[in-house]
């Protein structure tokens, strides 16, 4: 996005038209937030209890960061200019919407737009008739232009306090179901959940302490932040390494401790998470390292589970095998087979062409899975049911009350207790995939991503290698789709659709291509979050796209990038500043 | 004795013959040198002889072994490494990675390998980390190796090429114009560089250049190419002041003195 010039000569119409254009683009986004329905979707879940509503605050953000936007982008330094770039931007957003208002009260607009109801222009007026509602709204607006304005001219350190203070408001506000029922896990933390929460939405006592709280948490971490990072570098390395393995220890225990913490329903957005995680994990291989795109990867999760419902299930003929951890090597096997099968027809295809052949190939298994040709092996339409728990000796996953040392008796619950196999699981597929990116193999596999060509010339065996890394890839999906198979204790058909595999090429771009923490926390991002927020799931792949998009337009990277191998830090020492010609200058004498 | 012989060696694509019954015959150990205008065929038959293309007629021999027909890596495994006239390197990777990934085929560790780590991988990890090291510091790249390939400047990426190359331990390299955007001194130092390659590691260099004061400077044979053929051969003072080499350059005129005194 580029600047307008700061000089001051620049006549102030160019400055504001800047600020009229993202204006309008920030009331067209206004109006098409109401006309989608989410303003009424939205509306009866309160922010902060009977002061503002989820609606309210969706279009009062859009105001502000519309306005926010212009008047970044308006590049002025004169405040004044700011402050008018910033009012414009919000007056004109506004005016928009107080445009739809009129235009409805005008025209029936609820024939060509279903939410354009009377209910609809009742939230946009809030309630107040046509003409002092939409003054309201101008002058909301307006407010909103201003302090946007006012937050961009503001010093970092005071600006960022205060947006991190105002956006963990919003945040409580909005996952205030979710709080509320972890919170609710602990009897001693009840006063704090009655504190914080009325019966809809943060009470105000609550929102102003939870501001002013974090606000003064966000100004000591930037004034005092860096006094003690100094203070802790200072220390001996062995109370450092003391002071990284204690955390390290705490982080493992909360991590064994998690579903006990977060109790069943997040729990189970765990387990979700952990399939992802696996499943990430392997596409990983094939993308990330490997660079071929593959949007087929479902057909493996498919696979995996199938073959475990096939050969557990006892309503089956072929369920000859009745304990999942017997069945699991086939599942595992057949995906094997299933992606040396893909990968050798799409060998020496490339780029779009191998994501077409790819996608194509998921699509064949799911409707393979559907259709009454295989209904006899695998239940076509109906599905398998009846697939074991994995239960494995002493270990039963069931619900039931389990006496722990420090916490007492624990009831856990089977997703609970399922959130266990995947942390095993997915620690050991990490374990496998760090192992093998830092190896030879790892290395073939980065060498064919960045010029295949050239990688071929190096000596290494593009069909072994590329067979591998779909084989590899479709191992780890086909064991996330047995675990997957077990949980549910059923397959359908209709989990395995095209928009599993979209999702999960959307967890490692937004994680970070080839970076395994990246996948995790990608995982992370896109599972759990839409889990959490139950009133956006209608609207989960709107904030989807529009998160990913922006996303790529502020971090194409992912959010936690692969790491720059360090390699030759001994050598580091050894490197001359001169230049590199010295070296090879007396080389030649 | 030669190393490699190219008989007849012609490829076309579709109606444009790039390289047109192409002889040449590279003694072992020697530094020989193909120029020609730019069009002449001379990476084309660089990639004949690599096998990333098929000839289409003649024959290319590799050490009494026919090679045209190969694919690449199988090319590279005889024994045949080469560089690219624009830096093919593997640019997100770091230096040492595209050093190591130069020493694919003599290395063999699986997947099994990898995942258990095997005290045999981890010994031959090791020894490859310290060959990537050694060869880095051969080409003037000590402490560099961390780098990302795509942030090392032009000069170190072709001296980063040339390592990866030689990580494949090659026994004919083939330099596609490694001066190529360089400065007169560090031309001179790739020339010393390119001498220390045949005298101290004993491999037969194939260099594609422009820069005559390179080709005068440390070429035994020269060969030359125009429209895919071979239109002469001989020591750098003989090609210099044949005329059919001239023209070819130059075209007929008073411009053809700057090739004699080019060296």
């Amino acid at each position: 996005m580029s600047k307008l010039p700061t000089d001051s000569r620049v006549a102030l119409s160019t400055v504001l038209w800047a600020g009229v254009k993202i204006g309008l683009l920030g009331g067209v986004i206004a109006v098409l937030i109401a006309l989608e329905g989410m303003l009424q979707a939205f509306a009866t879940r309160d922010i902060i209890g009977g002061v503002v509503s989820m609606s309210q605050i969706l279009l009062l953000i859009t105001f502000f960061a519309s306005a926010y936007i212009a008047v970044t982008r308006s590049g002025s330094t004169r405040p004044l200019f700011t402050l008018m770039v910033g009012t414009l931007s919000g007056l004109v957003s506004s005016i928009l919407v107080v445009a739809l208002i009129g235009v409805g009260s005008a025209i029936r607009l609820g024939d060509m737009f279903i939410n354009a109801t009377s209910q609809l222009y009742d939230l946009l007026t809030f309630k107040l008739g046509l003409v002092t509602g939409s003054l309201y709204l101008v002058g909301l607006g307006l407010v909103m232009g201003v302090a946007a304005a006012i937050i961009y001219l503001l010093p970092s350190n005071v600006r960022r306090p205060i947006v991190l203070a105002a956006s963990g408001v919003v945040a409580f506000g909005l996952l205030q179901d979710l709080i509320r029922v972890t919170l609710s896990n602990w009897e001693a933390l009840t006063p704090v959940t009655q504190f914080l929460y009325q019966s809809n939405g943060l009470s105000v006592v609550g929102a102003v302490t939870l501001f002013v709280l974090i606000a003064a948490l966000s100004y000591f971490r930037s004034t005092q932040g860096n006094r003690i990072q100094s203070r802790l570098n200072s220390l001996p390395a062995a109370s450092r390494s003391g002071l990284r393995w204690t955390l390290i220890g705490i982080g493992v225990i909360l991590l064994l401790l998690l579903p006990v913490f977060l109790g069943l329903y997040l729990s189970d957005v765990l387990d979700f998470v952990g399939l992802y995680v696996l499943m990430g994990l392997g596409l990983n291989i094939v993308v990330g390292f490997a660079g071929l795109l593959d949007l087929g990867y479902v057909a493996f999760y498919a696979i995996g589970a199938y073959t475990v419902g096939i050969l557990t299930s006892p309503e089956h003929a072929t369920g000859i095998i009745h304990n999942w951890w017997l069945a699991l090597p086939f599942a595992v096997l057949a995906a094997v087979c299933a992606g040396v099968i893909l990968g050798i027809p799409v060998l020496k295809m490339r780029g779009d062409y191998l994501a077409i052949v790819t996608l194509g190939f998921g699509e064949i298994i799911r409707l393979l899975a559907l259709s009454d040709f295989l209904k006899p092996w695998e239940g076509g339409a109906q599905g398998i049911q009846g697939i074991p728990s994995p239960d494995i000796g002493p270990i039963h996953f069931v619900q039931q009350r389990l006496t722990l040392p420090l916490l007492g008796t624990v009831q856990f619950a089977p997703s609970q207790e399922f959130y266990y196999l995947f942390l095993a699981v997915c620690l050991l597929v990490i374990f496998i995939t760090i192992r093998v990116k830092n190896s030879r193999l790892g290395r073939a596999w980065m060498a064919i991503r960045e010029d295949e060509d050239v990688a071929r010339a190096m000596g290494i065996d593009l069909v072994a290698t590329k067979l591998l890394a779909f084989a590899m890839g479709a191992s780890f999906g086909g064991l996330s789709g047995a675990i997957f198979a077990s949980k549910l204790q059923s397959v359908y058909p209709s989990s395995f659709t095209f928009l599993l595999s979209v999702n999960v090429v959307c967890v490692i771009i937004i994680g970070g291509m080839g970076s395994i923490p990246g996948v995790v926390v990608g995982a992370l991002a896109l599972v759990g979050l839409p889990e959490l927020m139950r009133e956006v799931g209608d609207y989960r792949y709107l904030f989807y796209g529009a998160a990913l998009v922006v996303m790529m337009l502020t971090r194409p990277e992912g959010l936690w990038p692969e790491a720059t191998r360090q390699r030759e830090l001994r050598e580091e020492g050894e490197a001359t500043e001169a230049e590199p010609a010295a070296a090879v200058a007396v080389a030649g004498k | 004795m030669a190393i490699l012989t190219a008989n007849k060696v012609t490829k076309r694509f579709g109606g444009l013959t790039a390289v047109n019954f192409f002889d040449v015959e590279i003694k072992e150990q020697s530094i020989h040198s193909i120029i020609g205008p730019n069009g002449a065929g001379k990476t084309t038959f660089f990639n004949c002889v690599t096998g990333f293309y098929r000839n289409e007629e003649g024959t290319i021999r590799f050490q009494d072994q026919l090679i045209n027909g190969r694919t690449p890596d199988q090319v590279t495994r005889m024994g045949i490494g080469r560089t690219y006239q624009n830096i093919r390197l593997f640019s997100n990777l770091t230096a040492i990675e595209n050093v190591l990934v130069g020493q694919h085929p003599h290395l063999h560790a699986g997947v099994f390998d990898a995942i258990l780590r095997t005290p045999r991988m981890k010994r031959e990890e090791a020894e490859a980390l310290e060959e990537a090291r050694r060869l880095l510091r051969f080409v003037g790249l000590t402490g560099k190796g961390d780098l990302l390939a795509k942030n090392l400047p032009y000069g170190n990426q072709r001296r980063l090429e040339i390592a990866r190359a030689l990580a494949g331990r090659p026994k004919l390299l083939l330099l596609d114009e490694p001066t190529a955007g360089m400065n007169p001194a560090e031309t001179v130092d790739m020339m010393a560089f390119i001498r220390r390659l045949r005298d101290e590691l004993g491999i037969t260099i194939l260099l594609i250049e422009h820069q005559m004061r390179v080709v005068m400077g440390i070429s035994e044979t020269v060969t030359v190419m125009d429209f895919g053929e071979k239109i002469a051969e001989g020591t750098p003072a003989e090609i210099q002041n044949d005329p059919k080499v001239i023209e070819a350059y130059l075209g007929r005129g008073s411009a053809s003195e700057m090739l004699r005194t080019a060296a």
